[in-house]
């Protein structure tokens, strides 16, 4: 009885240290799934590698698990993928003299929006609280009423209703 | 009439960025390699697995270096295009047999001809990263210094080749 189950304990002392030695190093393994977090797979392009299954981001994962292992920096592993793919792959894309639009841009948009507005809200301060009766509309008072006294008169007709 | 001219400029501008975004093929990633030297390789060939060849054996000459592979759908639009150009002889071209399986491989160009000077075997597709790939298939047209001068994404078309390919290469040639 003791003797299956120290068998049975040594069994399973082996499987988890064999999943152990598969994990690796906790600490490269964090690394490694933040870099692949901050890659784009080319194939689906709105991925990460990290959460990819296109045989290519398996592919491109392996080359970043080597890289690691021979002990190249971050920087340079993503180097790596830039000089071949392109700033495309990076989802957080560099600021450049191509990718100014991409950084500034919005901003930009903004700044434009908010000048408009300012513009518009102060037309409006300025502008008198009611129009008054350009001269073709005073004729056209005048000749529906008769001659002028009639200034609540004329508001109505303007508000639509029709005598 | 003047307010109104405004929003529409602002519209038309708007409908016109749209238009350019929306008829460009965003699978069509720029690639960083035009104008770099073509990434070196020593590969064995597809015919003859004991024999290796390298890029730097076509210094030189101007000639195009084609990824295909017999799983790849597009690469059977595109190969009679290239069995037409092989033909003509203008431009040598060699094929990059990206992770395949080389009996399929072969089975392959028995099936639909072989325009490829040699193929040379990328099993596992290492190389092709250093090249970019990562949409088979893409051609690669390499002047004599070993210089890449355009990259196309996807399947040649005798358009592409008319308008684009064979122009550079006439003018890489002189």
């Amino acid at each position: 009885m003791t003797r299956t189950a120290g068998f049975v304990f040594l069994c399973l002392l082996l499987a988890f240290s064999v999943a152990k030695a598969q994990e690796g190093n906790p600490q490269t393994e964090n690394r490694i799934r933040q870099l692949e977090e901050k890659l784009r797979c080319l194939v689906c392009q709105n991925q990460t590698l990290a959460d990819s299954n296109a045989e290519l981001a398996g592919d491109l994962r392996r080359q970043v698990r080597e890289q690691v292992a021979a002990g190249k920096t971050d920087e340079q592993i993503i180097d790596y993928l830039v000089q071949r793919y392109g700033d495309f792959v990076l989802y957080n894309p560099p600021f450049k003299a191509t990718t100014v639009l991409l950084w500034v841009g919005p901003f930009l948009l903004l700044a434009v929006g908010a000048g408009v507005l300012v513009v518009v809200l102060r037309r409006r301060r300025r502008a008198p609280e009611e129009a008054a009766l350009v001269p073709d509309e005073k004729r056209l008072v005048e000749r529906v009423l008769g001659p002028a006294q009639a200034g609540g008169e004329a508001a109505e007709l303007r508000n639509g209703e029709p005598r | 009439m003047k307010r109104l001219l405004i929003p529409l400029a602002v519209f038309l501008l708007l409908v016109g960025f749209l238009a350019v975004g929306l008829n460009r093929d965003p699978r069509e990633v720029p690639s960083p390699l035009i104008g770099k030297a073509a990434p070196p390789f020593e590969l064995p060939l597809l015919s003859q697995p004991d024999k290796r060849f390298a890029p730097g054996d076509m210094r030189g000459k101007v000639w195009l270096l084609n990824v295909w592979a017999s799983w790849c759908v597009s690469c059977r639009d595109e190969h009679p295009v290239l069995v037409d150009l092989s033909k003509k002889a203008v431009l040598p071209i060699l094929g990059l047999n990206y992770k395949d399986r080389n009996d399929e491989a072969q089975r392959w160009l028995q099936q639909f001809g072989n325009p490829y000077q040699l193929s040379v075997v990328d099993a596992d597709g290492r190389i092709g990263i250093d090249y970019g790939v990562y949409g088979v298939p893409e051609t690669y047209l390499i002047d004599g210094e070993g210089v890449i001068r355009y990259k196309q994404i996807g399947p040649l078309t005798p358009a592409i080749l008319e308008q684009k390919v064979l122009p550079l290469a006439k003018a890489l040639k002189k």
